[in-house]
């Protein structure tokens, strides 16, 4: 499976969630679990471009696909991704643990609408749960990321 | 020209990490750990005739199984953290039941295995003989006591306490109007979106236990294992790292795992992990807000409240750990920024066999503002007088502060508002939320709330800038969100005289800083917040008064300014805190930093040793902060809002929030608590509720049916600040950690009784509970 | 919340799947996941194979035109559906429906057909395979069987699927009469506390009976016993299907 670019075997049980392995077998711990049954979003990544949850797909399933995860999306000590850029700006995140599911929900708005309406952002994010900011700031954060990602 | 950072909107420290997936939550952390699961009852109550884990033990990939027989700690009843003179009753559980267990969700067995799969898979095959027993739910059905949660807790009152101001007998007597009034609020949870975890590893070389755990309170936690394994606290390190959310159920302690994986990672010389999964959230972790209240009101013509009678029952769950700081807090709070001049309350606090209850982000106030709120409604609808008009008659004034409600508060003194501006509040809240949008089946909420906030004992800090020039500061306290790591840089910057990005923040690591009480009770701000300010003003002292010493100036005519100490007035004659940081050592190191620029400073000869009495190496301070009293926080919501009258869908049109919580440090973070705070207030009034049927079961444990709002429930809200600073604290903050929870059941009430004209008496709302009130009045307006 | 152990296949062709599900005993067919993987993950459910559909990858993934109506095949996307010109041109009530199914995350990887085989009661497209009157293609290793929609669901969830039987297509006919889906859920995204399809004069609820069943859109509630549960009375469900069919048909 690669993994944001990266190729490795998998080798795990076949019950093994893809969450649990892009988390504990790759050690990509940006990847978040909150439910575990799809509904809160957190373990959102992008599979072949396009976000899922990875809470829903078994590990294997990931075979011969391109799995990108948050900390794939920016170079490492390089400039954040303009929606990382956006939730910093606009305070979209507190504790931080629903952020990166949002992170690649909104790259996958983006991608579908890069000027997305206001219902059209509502839609977009309505998919992950956030306990803590209350969403006002990451709607805020979804129209900075599309004027940044315009630039 | 000195940059001032307090007040300003300054972006977060702690988001690149967080954004870029390198946040570290406790179950990030692996290192060869083994995973483990907690074996919980089926049942609310239950007697437990045996436990047999030999299947369990011999599936491969199993480690150990342990009982409560396995336990050195198996016999000991888990601590009550606060205990009360009132709580004549308290019982908690032992960290795994043998005997009996009495909440669906209560731990049995707790199995360690190579992953949490097998662990999953060998709890499955713990057989435990459940001998089943009559089930206690709801407060009302404890109260009654046909049954009993714990055989000798008679009535299944853990507490009762009744307080008094006034004569309240004669009040209610003597007023011209009187009300009785019956309010009822369900329990709801907090569900961080990162459950709890624990993970811990022992080193026998040294002797030191390390555990990573996802709590509001890593101090106390470390204080309690050293206790129980026999350590010196030294030898045992505590840290909450990023923690996923909070909002209260994380400050309990301790629950069963925090004592089961650091005693299993003793024993098995392994790191050993628990993660709890959702499904177990919903019951093992604690939750709160069920009540019922009897109000007896008494009045005059104008609406001015005389007495308020109030006798309720708070459902305390099955067991009591956490004392009856929740009732208390509800019994001080009820009166909230109203004048009540005679006032009675009385709680029971009941056993039932349901998940123990503790602090929930608003902890006991949601449901007192509810019900003194709900009671003004009444009068205003009673007497035929507009809302408003109702609260403004019976607000305390500005010029009344101090003002002593006169009942007891949690810290054991009575409850003292210490300032405050509540008619500002309530005209700003009417002034913004504008004339009645267009529309049928429109109606205005509205709610005022006071919270008092920053509760002691105390926090610390310690602060100290480096030779490069860097500023680190720590606290006890953990942060769940909360923005620590930037708030306390702009206070520590400000008093040093720095750039806030060269301030760098460690909190709820026992390793910087050993001691301290908590996260919670919106009391980070003013108590760790107000520590820091203390310990880095120490620092600036010495730093000025070594300074003094190599400028040949007097320390009084000195300030910290632009990463330097210098002359006030003279602004180049001055020495960078670099450097000052290298000559409050008298041993130079080599390297760097200020190094180079001290050498260009001789000490001015003293006499006496180099260090004299009383001085200490290093240009670090440890200061700590405790308050006298609570810092009154206050606000009034209010919205227009409409009801589907063929769906009972609830639609929020505007949603204004005028709140006051004293001096505000960064306002950005301020309005992410507060909007955070209404979105969580709006899912507990609306869209959330822990359904437990008869039987004690959770009938809705999963987020597919217990209802967490998205985006799409969430309206814009509209919020305006007041500040009337706090006298209690030099930086003059009040908390806001809780403040945006609290009125919003009362406001969407409020609304929805004013759109439908319907009496809205209860909490939580749903589409199903707005169609069942509306059927029934229409039918028993039919019938009159 | 890790699922129990269970046997993972996955199949590379339709004819491997049928195989697979000829020969194995309690086998599931994975396809989008979005309904059964939570259902694994609670360990509700705890199937002893998992046949894994995905691998045949585009082979089964189209949606085209057939029969004067639109084929979805079993793993295109429901996200797929959603965006395809070709049903917003010859079936739009399907992509206004599509659209009210969960969240974008979970359609671009749940299946149309997967959610006609799981046959939830408050599901919205087995009612618009109903409403339509469309129907379903069975393949197993025995042939092919075209199944009406009528014939299909046959109580919660249950299908008339055997168990050798892969769900291989569904066919919605051309529609471009008046049609409205409404449906009313706790949030946005929710299963439906009651739902209804119109299309013309046809009437399909949802959510308020063991499967999806056509009504008389004068009078929708008669001969309905719903269930309930702690977001609807059978009371408050007949109530919504009232408001929601007067709804749909003034649309």
């Amino acid at each position: 499976m690669k993994v944001n670019k990266v190729f490795d075997e998998v080798t795990c049980e076949h019950r093994r969630l893809l969450s649990d392995y892009l988390r504990h077998d790759r050690g990509l711990t940006g990847t978040h679990v909150g439910c575990e049954h799809g509904v809160c979003g957190c373990c959102t990544v992008l599979f072949d471009g396009k976000p899922v949850r990875s809470c829903l797909i078994l590990a294997w399933q990931g075979v011969g696909h391109e799995i990108t995860t948050i900390e794939g999306i920016a170079p490492p000590g390089g400039p954040l991704h303009p929606v990382q850029q956006a939730f910093h700006e606009c305070h979209a995140l507190q504790c931080g643990f629903c952020t990166p599911g949002f992170v690649m929900a909104v790259i996958g708005l983006l991608k579908q609408y890069p000027n997305p309406t206001d219902e059209q952002i509502e839609e977009g994010i309505a998919g992950n749960l956030c306990r803590c900011t209350g969403y006002a700031s990451i709607r805020r954060a979804v129209r900075r990321a599309a004027e940044l990602s315009a630039k | 020209m000195t940059t001032r950072w307090f007040g300003e909107r300054v972006q977060r420290a702690e988001d690149d990490r967080l954004l870029r997936g390198k946040g570290r939550f406790t179950d990030d952390i692996d290192d060869g750990a083994l995973e483990s699961v907690l074996v919980r009852s089926p049942y609310a109550h239950a007697r437990i005739r045996s436990i047999d884990v030999s299947a369990a033990r011999n599936l491969d990939g199993v480690v150990a199984v342990y009982t409560a027989q396995d336990l050195p700690f198996g016999g000991t009843d888990l601590p009550i953290l606060i205990p009360h003179p009132n709580l004549t009753h308290g019982r908690t559980q032992k960290c795994l039941a043998s005997e009996r267990v009495r909440y669906a969700g209560e731990a049995v067995a707790f199995v360690v295995a190579e992953t949490r799969a097998i662990a999953e898979d060998a709890a499955e095959l713990v057989e435990v003989d459940y001998d089943q027993l009559p089930v206690v739910i709801t407060p009302e059905v404890a109260a009654r006591a046909e049954h009993l949660v714990h055989d000798d807790v008679p009535g299944n009152v853990a507490a009762e306490m009744t307080q008094e101001k006034g004569d309240v007998e004669a009040a209610l007597k003597a007023a011209p109007r009187r009300k009785h009034l019956r309010f009822r609020y369900e329990r709801g949870a907090a569900s961080p979106m990162e459950g709890r975890a624990v993970w811990s590893r022992w080193s026998s070389e040294e002797r030191k236990l390390t555990v990573y755990d996802s709590t509001q309170s890593p101090t106390s936690i470390r204080g309690g294992l050293a206790v129980l394994f026999g350590l010196p606290e030294s030898q045992v390190d505590v840290i909450a790292p990023d923690v996923g959310g909070g909002f209260g159920p994380k400050i309990m302690l301790f629950y069963p795992d925090e004592l089961l994986v650091p005693y299993a990672a003793m024993q098995l010389g392994r790191p050993v992990k628990w993660t709890e999964d959702r499904q177990e959230h919903f019951t093992a972790v604690n939750q709160e807000r069920g009540q019922v209240h009897e109000v007896e009101v008494g009045f005059d013509d104008e609406g001015r409240v005389l007495a308020l009678d109030d006798d309720f029952i708070h459902d305390g769950g099955a067991y009591t750990p956490y004392g009856i700081i929740l009732p208390i807090i509800t019994a001080g709070q009820l009166p909230g920024p109203y004048r009540v001049p005679n006032y009675r309350v009385r709680f029971r606090d009941v056993y039932t066999n349901a998940t123990p209850t503790s602090p929930y982000r608003g902890a006991g106030r949601p449901h007192a503002c509810f019900v003194m709120e709900r009671t003004l409604d009444a009068i205003a609808a009673e007497l035929g007088l507009d809302r408003a008009e109702v609260r403004r008659r019976n607000l305390i004034q500005p010029d009344e502060f101090p003002y002593d409600v006169g009942v007891g508060w949690q810290d054991g003194n009575t409850v003292i508002y210490d300032s405050g501006d509540y008619p500002k509040l309530l005209e700003t809240a009417i002034a913004t939320l504008g004339p009645k949008p267009a529309g049928d089946r429109v109606g205005m909420g509205l709610g005022m709330y006071v919270e008092g906030t920053g509760v002691g004992p105390y926090e610390g800090a310690h602060v100290q800038v480096l030779v490069s020039g860097k500023v680190v500061a720590a606290t006890g306290i953990p942060s769940q969100g909360q923005a620590h790591a930037t708030v306390w840089a702009q206070v520590v910057a400000d008093e040093l005289g720095v750039d806030v990005r060269d301030v760098e923040i460690t909190s709820g690591d026992t390793r910087r800083f050993p001691w301290g009480v908590g996260t919670f009770a919106s009391r980070g701000a003013v108590t760790a917040g107000n520590a820091m300010h203390v310990a880095a003003r120490m620092v600036a002292e010495k730093a000025k008064k070594i300074a003094a010493d190599h400028l040949e100036a007097d320390a009084a005519d000195l300030e910290l300014a632009g990463g330097a100490v210098r002359v006030k007035g003279s602004p180049q004659r001055g020495i960078p805190l670099a450097a000052v940081a290298v000559l409050s050592n008298p041993v130079r190191y080599a390297f760097g930093g200020g190094t180079e620029v001290a050498t260009q400073f001789t000490p001015k000869a003293r006499p006496g040793p180099p260090l004299a009495d009383g001085e200490e190496p290093g240009l670090e301070a440890t200061g700590y902060f405790s308050p006298a009293g609570s810092a009154w926080a206050s606000g009034c919501h209010a919205a227009w809002l409409r009801v589907d009258p063929t769906t009972f869908r609830l639609e929020i049109l505007k949603y204004v929030v005028v709140h006051d919580c004293g001096k505000v440090i960064n306002p950005l973070v301020v309005e992410g608590q507060i909007e955070g705070g209404v979105a969580q207030g709006i899912g507990g009034a609306f869209y959330e509720r822990l359904a437990y049927d008869p039987d004690g079961q959770l009938r809705n444990a999963s987020f597919m049916e217990f209802l967490m709002p998205y985006a799409t429930e969430i309206p814009r809200i509209e919020i305006e600040h007041i500040e009337t600073p706090s006298p209690l604290n030099p930086l003059g903050v009040k908390g806001v950690g809780e403040a945006g929870v609290i009125p919003v059941g009362a406001v969407i009430a409020s609304g929805i009784e004013d759109a439908l004209g319907i009496a809205i008496n209860e909490m939580p709302l749903s589409p199903l509970k707005l169609y069942e009130l509306s059927t029934s009045a229409s039918t028993s307006t039919s019938t009159r | 919340m890790k699922p129990a152990q269970f046997e993972y296949h996955y199949a590379l062709n339709v004819e491997r799947a049928c195989e697979l599900l000829a020969s194995l005993e309690d086998a599931k067919v994975l396809a989008g996941g979005q309904s059964l993987m939570p259902l694994l993950n609670f360990r509700l459910a705890r199937p002893a194979h998992l046949v894994d559909i995905n691998p045949m990858g585009h082979h089964v993934a189209r949606i085209y035109e057939r029969d004067g109506g639109v084929a979805v095949q079993a793993l295109a996307r429901q996200a797929e559906v959603e965006d395809s010109e070709l049903v917003a041109r010859v079936c739009p009530l399907l992509s206004a429906a599509v659209r009210l199914v969960a969240h974008r995350v979970i359609r671009n990887r749940g299946t149309v057909c997967g959610s006609l085989a799981h046959a939830d009661p408050a599901s919205e497209l087995p009612a618009v395979l109903l409403a339509l009157g469309g129907h379903v293609i069975a393949r197993s290793a025995r042939g092919d069987r075209q199944i009406e929609a009528g014939d299909f669901f046959r109580g919660v969830f249950e299908t008339a699927l055997a168990p050798d039987e892969l769900l291989l297509e569904a066919w919605f006919p051309a529609f471009s009469g008046k049609f409205a889906v409404l449906e009313e859920s706790r949030r946005h995204g929710d299963f439906a506390l009651a739902g209804v399809v119109r299309a013309d004069d046809r009437l399909a609820l949802f959510g308020v009976a063991p499967t999806p069943v056509l009504a008389d859109p004068e009078d929708p509630a008669r001969g309905l016993e719903p269930s309930g549960d702690l977001e609807a009375t059978p009371e408050f469900r007949l109530h919504l299907v009232g408001v929601l069919a007067r709804k749909a048909m003034s649309a």
